[in-house]
């Protein structure tokens, strides 16, 4: 609802002006990728191809192939949100359907846990991967930033079986169905705008995951896309047309995911789902 | 005969009971197992470290030494640096977060929906573009002439990330956390009655005067909510400065206690890593995170959203 009289536009239209950064943001990204050189926001040479050379470059000073860091950012973030979406459905599945002692005790906790900084455990994580075994590899890195994830995702889906009514599920138990079965073939299937959106989420927060595969990894052959880009942001002479293009190549899935879909990203942030 | 069938019925009730149970364990098994490895031994990890010396050298085999670590952390000259630059962190990022939120919400509800809506959307960008290539861009913007822009704009040729490293945090780090903000206010905004709006009106009430008058009181929980979470994420999060300043330039200049922690346990740059100390100063954050967080369930009312499941058949 319009709030300030029609006079005012001009303050209206100088409050947008906080955008700005933003937009100048994005295009230095792509302005920097595609140029030889840019001052400011403005070309001042060629075209530059070249900045696009390290895709198919066996290594870029002696790091991986840009295409192992790829592979391994799709594996990360694919395997993260897959196992994120059945674990944390089966246990939103429990905690809404079934009855057991402890249910509102492990819903508390899965609460506390949603409000609590994981980020202030990552020490304590190192020690423990160290002690399995499983420090500087990508199975490591993905179990602990599922689990990081989870209370967001049985808190989400819980959500959406509450929501759900439940006479299918109903006829089918009677019908002789397992709970299991049920489970499977007729509740998930009904919550698929839920799976989706907690989909949207591990991908894009898996996608970006910075401190943990930083931390928990060395071998640069497991290296992610983030690691890969940040180890040329340390560099004392960094080639930022080339850098640009490894960070716009690295942010390319989520800038298509926003153009294509800025109303859904809205509703799924908006929705008080997300902390 | 009676004798054997009050058995056979206990029996049936005791195997009805076990199954009644083994239905629920199997769907949590997985998702117990991974957030008790991940997250609850790791706060039980955490005290017990903090309580040691391992460090690189005592890795296999750390020695209990009590509250020494703490004792030591206490006596850190630096202490008092480091305590006061997460109070200017915090403090100016959360004023930043809450106040560029409550713009942005009136701004985008003041104006119809479909001007609002992609304002909104932008604003969502800083915070699920991947943090390194966000901080990537900041570096970009803030270099030397003739490369910077901001350096362009402002007419001095500065690398404005060791000039003014803390105006470049809080403004990287706001920018991020703005959308938080932005997102429950406009909501908020929007579940207003439109009646209160047309009588703040038919009495005369001036823009300012609907804005403190109307809004405000009706937008109370939501602020609330939003500084309370956003404190909490500040005073754990160092992903940002980790990535832009790295807790320079110089000595400790922006070094926040989180990240002083990190530094301490994982990074090796002096060789042996103070694994004790840094968990020590991880074990104040987790303490401090731990009652927040239940503190926040007493407060915005943890009975409402315990329902009693839907179906009680196993």
């Amino acid at each position: 609802m319009p709030l300030l009289p029609v006079r005012w536009r001009w303050l209206v239209a100088s409050g947008f002006l906080l955008c700005a950064p933003i937009v100048a943001g994005m295009a230095w990204l792509v302005l920097t990728a595609l140029f030889d050189r840019v001052h400011g926001l403005v070309p001042a040479g060629p075209l530059a191809p070249e900045n696009w050379a390290f895709v198919g470059s066996p290594s870029v000073g002696g790091r991986p192939p840009a295409v192992v860091a790829l592979l391994n950012s799709v594996l990360f973030s694919f395997a993260v949100a897959a196992v994120e979406i059945v674990v944390a459905s089966m246990a939103a599945y429990a905690i809404s359907r079934l009855h057991f002692p402890g249910r509102s005790l492990y819903l508390a906790v899965v609460l506390v846990l949603h409000a609590f900084p994981a980020v202030s455990l990552l020490i304590a994580i190192f020690y423990i991967l160290r002690v399995l075994g499983l420090f500087d590899t990508l199975v490591g890195v993905i179990l602990v930033k599922t689990a990081l994830e989870l209370p967001l995702g049985i808190w989400l889906m819980k959500g959406f079986f509450d929501f759900l009514s439940w006479e299918m599920e109903m006829a089918a138990l009677v019908d002789g169905m397992s709970r299991w079965g049920v489970f499977w073939k007729v509740a998930l299937p009904m919550v698929r705008p839920g799976l989706l959106a907690l989909g949207t989420f591990a991908l894009l927060s898996a996608w970006g995951e910075f401190i943990l595969p930083f931390t928990l990894i060395v071998s640069s052959r497991s290296w992610t896309l983030a690691t890969y880009l940040q180890s040329f942001l340390t560099e004392a002479f960094t080639d930022f047309g080339m850098v640009a293009a490894v960070g716009l190549f690295y942010a390319l899935p989520v800038l298509v995911l926003f153009g294509l879909g800025q109303r859904y990203l809205l509703n799924l942030y908006g929705g008080g789902v997300k902390g | 005969m009676e004798e054997a069938t009050r058995a056979a019925v206990a029996a049936r009730a005791r195997e009805r009971a076990w199954r009644g149970l083994w239905v629920p364990l199997l769907f949590l098994l997985p998702a117990t197992l991974l957030v008790s490895l991940f997250y609850l031994l790791p706060v039980a990890t955490t005290l017990y470290l903090s309580f040691t010396d391992i460090s690189t050298v005592t890795f296999r085999n750390p020695q209990w030494v009590g509250w020494e670590n703490y004792r030591d952390l206490v006596r850190d000259p630096f202490l008092g640096r480091i305590l006061g630059n997460t109070a200017r962190y915090v403090s100016l990022t959360l004023a930043f977060n809450i106040g560029v939120g409550l713009l942005l919400a009136l701004l985008t509800s003041h104006v119809p929906e479909r001007a609002g809506n992609p304002v909104r959307a932008l604003w969502l960008l800083p915070r699920i573009l991947p943090p390194v290539v966000y901080v990537l861009i900041w570096q970009g913007l803030t270099r030397e002439s003739p490369f910077g822009l901001v350096s362009n704009v402002v007419g001095v040729s500065r690398n404005w990330i060791t000039a003014e490293p803390w105006t470049v945090i809080v403004l990287a780090n706001g920018m991020v956390g703005a959308s938080f903000g932005m997102l429950l206010f406009t909501s908020a905004i929007r579940s207003i009655p439109a009646d209160l709006f047309y009588a703040a009106a038919v009495d005369g009430a001036t823009a300012w005067q609907t804005v403190r008058r109307v809004i405000l009181p009706l937008l109370r929980w939501p602020l609330l909510f939003a500084t309370a979470y956003q404190t909490l994420s500040l005073l754990t999060s160092f992903e940002y400065i980790l990535l832009l300043t790295d807790g320079g330039p110089g000595f400790y200049t922006t070094t926040v206690w989180s990240l002083h922690a990190y530094k301490l346990a994982l990074s090796n740059y002096f060789g042996n890593v103070q694994f004790g100390m840094g968990a020590a100063m991880a074990a104040v954050l987790v303490v401090v995170g731990v009652v927040v967080s239940v503190l926040y369930l007493r407060l915005f009312n943890f009975k409402a959203l315990v329902g009693e499941p839907k179906i009680e058949v196993n």
